[in-house]
C-alpha cells in the first residue's frame, strides 16, 4: 500500500499542470477533429456530417484565395526577414561600441505588441498624412492609396493586365509582408548574433592568412556553421507566418481581408467562420487542415534540411 | 582601410535603426498633431502646437483604466498559477525517477507544437460548456500552464547536484519542504525569465481575449485599443494618442529589464 502511494507520489506534483493541460489543450485538439465532423452551430451538433465540412472548405473559392494569400505572405515575409536580419547581424556582431544600443533600437517592434503595431502601420501606410507618401511627397511623387490597392504586384510593376492567377500578391498584401519584415527584424536578428558568436573566430584567422576575402569567409565559414541556426529561424518565421491575423483584422478593409480578398488569410478565414457565421464544424476542419500544413512543413524541412545542415 | 570600413558599417546600421524607428516617430509626433494638420499633405515633420488635449480625449472615450486594470489582474493571476503548476510540475520531472516520467514530458513537449489557431475553437467550445465565457476565468485559467515554463525550470533544476538532496534527506526533510526552501531559491533566475516571459505575454495577448470575451468591461489592453480602432477610425490624432499609451508601458519595462527580456524570448521561441 505504501509502495503504491510512493509510486503516485511524483503524479501528485504533476496533477495541476496535467489537469489544465488536458482540459485546454489536448482534449481540445481531439474534440476539434471530432467537430470537423458535424454540422455544429450556436446550438450544438445537429448532424453527423463526414467529411462534408472538408468538402465544403476545399471547395471554396475564399478558402483557396487566402491559402494562397497567406502563402504569399510566408513566401514574402521570410526571406526577407531573413536576409535582412542576416545582414544586420553580421554587422552588429563586427562592432564593438553601441552594440547595445542597436540591439535595443532593433529589439522595439518585436516587444510591441501586434495590435498598437497595426494600428501604427495603417498610420503609415494612410494615403494622406502617411509616413510613406509624405516621404514620396518629398520628391513630388503623389502615393497611391497602398493598402486599398488589391492589383497585383506583376500588374502594377509591368503594366500589363495579367490573369488572376500569375498576377502575385497585391500591393495590399506587400504591405502587410514589410510591416511584418519590421517586426520581426530585432527577434531573427538576435538569433542569428547568438549563432554567429558560436564560430569560433580561429576558423576566420586561418582563412585570412590563407587569403580569403570577405565574400569567400562568408561563403565557406559563416554559412555553413550558422546552418542549423538559419534552419531553425526558417522553420520558426515559416510557421509564425502562416499564423497571422491581427494586422489583417485591424488594418485592411472594411471588409476585413479586403481589398476583394486579396489579404485575406487562412487564420482570418477560419475566426470569420467560426465566430462571424457560427459554422464551428466548417471552421474545426479549416484548422485541421492548417494544422496538417504546419506539420507537413516541419516534416519536409525536417527532411530537406538533415541533409544540408551542417551540425558542426 | 578598417576605419572606412568600420565607418560604413556604423553608417548603415544607424539607417537601420533610423527604419526601425520611424514609425513609432510618426505615431508620437501624430499624438500631438491637431486633426487637421494629420492629414495636411505635404506632411508636418514636427507638430506646429502640441495638442496634449489628444491624449485626454483619446483616454476619455472609452474605459481605458478599466482595460488597464483588466490586463493586470490576467498577468498578475497568469503568472501566479503559472509558477506554481510549473514549478511543481518541473521537480518530479527534473529529479525523481518514475515511471512513465519521459512519456508524459513528451506529451507535454508535443502540446508546444499546435498552433494557437488550431485549438482556439474547440477551447471556445469548451468553455461555452463550462459556462465561462465573457468572464476573467476565461481569460486566466487556460494559461496557468505553460510548457515552455516548465521546460525552463527542469532544465535549471536538473544542475542541482544530488548530494543537496541526500543531505537534506539525512536531516529529517521532506520532498516538498526541500523544493519551496532549497529549490526555489537556486531557480531564481529561471523563475525571472517566467515571469517576464509572462508578463509580456499577457500585456501582448489579442486573438484569445477577443473571441473569449464579448462584454466591454472584461476587454484586456490590446482587446480595448483594437475596438477603439475600430470605432474610432476617423481621428488618427486620438488613435496615435491611444496607440502611445499603450506602448509606453511595455517599452519601460523593456529598457529596464531588456538584457533579461532578450535572452528569456531567444530561448522561448516566443512569436512575435
Amino acid at each position: 500500500m505504501i509502495a503504491r502511494l510512493k509510486k503516485l507520489y511524483p503524479w501528485l506534483y504533476i496533477l495541476p499542470a496535467l489537469m489544465l493541460l488536458l482540459v485546454f489543450k489536448i482534449i481540445p485538439i481531439i474534440l476539434s477533429f471530432g467537430v470537423s465532423f458535424f454540422r455544429w452551430d450556436m446550438a450544438g451538433p445537429s448532424k453527423f456530417i463526414f467529411f462534408s465540412n472538408y468538402q465544403s472548405v476545399l471547395t471554396d473559392q475564399i478558402f483557396w484565395q487566402s491559402a494562397m494569400n497567406t502563402l504569399y505572405y510566408a513566401i514574402g515575409a521570410v526571406p526577407l526577414s531573413m536576409a535582412f536580419s542576416l545582414f544586420f547581424a553580421i554587422l552588429l556582431n563586427s562592432i564593438s561600441r553601441a552594440k547595445t544600443l542597436f540591439r535595443t533600437i532593433y529589439y522595439l517592434p518585436v516587444v510591441t505588441s501586434i495590435v498598437a503595431v497595426s494600428v501604427v502601420w495603417k498610420w503609415v501606410y494612410h494615403p494622406t498624412g502617411g509616413l510613406i507618401n509624405g516621404i514620396l511627397s518629398l520628391i513630388g511623387i503623389q502615393g497611391p492609396n497602398w493598402l486599398q490597392e488589391w492589383r497585383g504586384i506583376g500588374e502594377v510593376l509591368t503594366g500589363w493586365e495579367l490573369p488572376y492567377a500569375v498576377q502575385g500578391p497585391s500591393v495590399a498584401l506587400i504591405c502587410l509582408i514589410i510591416l511584418s519584415v519590421w517586426k520581426s527584424l530585432g527577434y531573427n536578428t538576435l538569433i542569428f548574433l547568438a549563432g554567429l558568436q558560436g564560430i569560433p573566430q580561429e576558423y576566420y584567422e586561418a582563412a585570412q592568412i590563407d587569403g580569403a576575402g570577405v565574400w569567400q569567409r562568408f561563403r565557406h565559414i559563416t554559412w555553413p556553421m550558422l546552418s542549423p541556426t538559419t534552419f531553425y529561424v526558417f522553420l520558426m518565421s515559416t510557421i509564425i507566418s502562416f499564423q497571422v491575423f491581427a494586422p489583417v483584422w485591424l488594418m485592411t478593409g472594411p471588409p476585413a481581408g479586403g481589398p476583394l480578398g486579396t489579404t485575406n488569410v487562412i487564420v482570418y478565414y477560419l475566426y470569420e467562420k467560426a465566430f462571424k457565421f457560427f459554422h464551428y464544424g466548417a471552421a474545426s476542419a479549416t484548422a485541421f487542415i492548417l494544422f496538417v500544413i504546419l506539420l507537413v512543413l516541419t516534416v519536409i524541412q525536417r527532411k530537406y534540411t538533415e541533409r544540408r545542415v551542417f551540425y558542426g | 582601410m578598417a576605419k572606412i570600413r568600420t565607418f560604413f558599417v556604423y553608417l548603415i546600421l544607424s539607417f537601420g535603426a533610423i527604419a526601425m524607428m520611424l514609425p513609432f516617430y510618426w505615431m508620437l509626433i501624430t499624438a500631438f498633431k491637431a486633426p487637421a494638420e494629420a492629414i495636411s499633405m505635404p506632411p508636418t515633420w514636427w507638430p506646429r502646437e502640441f495638442h496634449w488635449r489628444n491624449f485626454v480625449e483619446a483616454w476619455n472615450q472609452v474605459p481605458w483604466l478599466r482595460y488597464f486594470f483588466n490586463t493586470a489582474l490576467i498577468a498578475v493571476l497568469t503568472l501566479t498559477g503559472n509558477l506554481i503548476t510549473s514549478i511543481l510540475a518541473a521537480y518530479p520531472l527534473a529529479i525523481i525517477k518514475f515511471k512513465g516520467r519521459d512519456k508524459i514530458f513528451l506529451l507535454f513537449l508535443a502540446t508546444m507544437m499546435i498552433p494557437m489557431p488550431v485549438y482556439i475553437i474547440p477551447g471556445y467550445l469548451i468553455l461555452t460548456y463550462l459556462g465561462w465565457i465573457d468572464t476573467y476565468a476565461a481569460l486566466i485559467v487556460p494559461w496557468m500552464v505553460n510548457v515552455f515554463s516548465i521546460f525552463l525550470l527542469r532544465q535549471h533544476i536538473k544542475t542541482i547536484p544530488s548530494e543537496l538532496w541526500d543531505a537534506a534527506r539525512i536531516d529529517g526533510c521532506s520532498r516538498f519542504r526541500f523544493l519551496w526552501q532549497i529549490v526555489v531559491p537556486l531557480i531564481k533566475p529561471a523563475i525571472a525569465t517566467i515571469a517576464i516571459f509572462s508578463i509580456v505575454s499577457s500585456w501582448n495577448s489579442f486573438l484569445w481575449p477577443l473571441v473569449v470575451t464579448n462584454s466591454k468591461y472584461l476587454r484586456p489592453i490590446q482587446v480595448g485599443l483594437a475596438y477603439f480602432t475600430q470605432e474610432q477610425s476617423t481621428d488618427y490624432t486620438l488613435l496615435a494618442a491611444a496607440a502611445t499609451f499603450t506602448i509606453v508601458p511595455l517599452i519601460v519595462l523593456f529598457l529596464f529589464a531588456q538584457k533579461h527580456i532578450i535572452s528569456s524570448f531567444s530561448r522561448s521561441g516566443m512569436k512575435y
